[in-house]
């Protein structure tokens, strides 16, 4: 079937005159906020990273985040908030333990440093640390 | 020893994934300025607007809407929508008799680059096992009342995948 001119250009004003703003606008981020706190957007970044570098696959992810669900599942914890980005961070610590030269000792390590700092230590991903091994 | 997961024994989320990204940057696998535009067109790049694009496609152009259902993939990628979680894509079509809902009961998977990230009903457990049961009555919650004459078919993507 052939679309006549006028339809087509019809069409290419209804496709490209979604507007990005205003009442009329396409969905962006299904009336939510993509990521509820930073950490969730840095550990979804960090296993994207990893897979762009090819420490380990895409496939590799899900298989530990479907592993990383069912345990959460599996506790029963029916009381607690269901945070898929937990089940993430477990999945990603996995694979970051088994595919790179960081262990999950190392991060358990890092993280007690972390919560052994002073209050009000004003902390910026972007900078190297020295916390004075 | 490593403190267990899912348990109140393990520093927070945010601690862990800080110290998580510091050690991967000290190993030279990191980059917080690569990793920052990553994030970045996640959170503003892509959404449900890429996909409601492919279908007003759809609705106007037939021959579109004909390679669409054949190849979603491939069609899809006319737009430039392409990459993580978008390689497999499978576009089914809604009508007068037929609605078609969509559920990963593992883990969640989702077509990125056409949809964005899953929003957290997608994601949420309740959602991932009542869909499959009672699917009439879970869209009717969320707002979508279908007639007893339409027939409903849920596609599990994680059951597709494998």
């Amino acid at each position: 079937m052939t679309l006549t001119c006028a339809t087509q250009a019809d069409g290419e004003n209804l496709v490209d005159g979604l507007a990005a703003e205003g009442p009329a606008a396409a969905p962006r981020s299904n009336g939510e906020l993509v990521f509820k706190a930073p950490w969730e957007g840095r550990a979804f970044g960090l296993a994207l990273t990893l897979v762009d570098r090819g420490l380990f696959t895409l496939a590799d992810l899900q298989a530990e985040l479907i592993i990383a669900i069912a345990e959460w599942e599996a506790l029963g914890q029916s009381n607690e908030e269901y945070e898929y980005y937990e089940c993430w961070l477990v999945a990603l610590e996995r694979l970051v333990d088994r595919s790179t030269a960081v262990g999950l000792s190392d991060i358990d390590q890092r993280s007690e440093q972390y919560v052994a700092r002073p209050h009000g230590h004003d902390h910026d991903h972007a900078h190297d640390h020295d916390h004075g091994h | 020893m490593t403190a267990q997961p899912h348990s109140g024994g393990r520093a927070s989320a945010p601690i862990r994934t800080e110290a998580l990204e510091a050690l991967l940057t000290e190993k030279g696998l990191v980059n917080a300025g690569a990793l920052d535009g990553l994030i970045n067109r996640f959170v503003n790049d892509v959404g449900p607007m890429n996909g409601a694009r492919v279908v007003a496609r759809a609705w106007v152009d037939a021959d579109f809407r004909e390679r669409l259902l054949d190849d979603g993939t491939a069609a899809v990628g006319e737009f430039g929508f392409s990459g993580p979680q978008g390689e497999h894509i499978v576009v089914v079509p809604n009508d007068d008799k037929q609605h078609n809902v969509v559920v990963c009961t593992l883990c969640s998977c989702y077509p990125w680059p056409l949809l964005g990230l899953p929003p957290d009903w997608y994601k949420d457990p309740a959602y991932r096992s009542r869909i499959v049961r009672e699917p009439r009555l879970v869209l009717s919650e969320m707002g979508l009342d279908l007639e007893d004459d339409i027939n409903i078919t849920v596609w599990d993507s994680s059951a597709e995948n494998r």
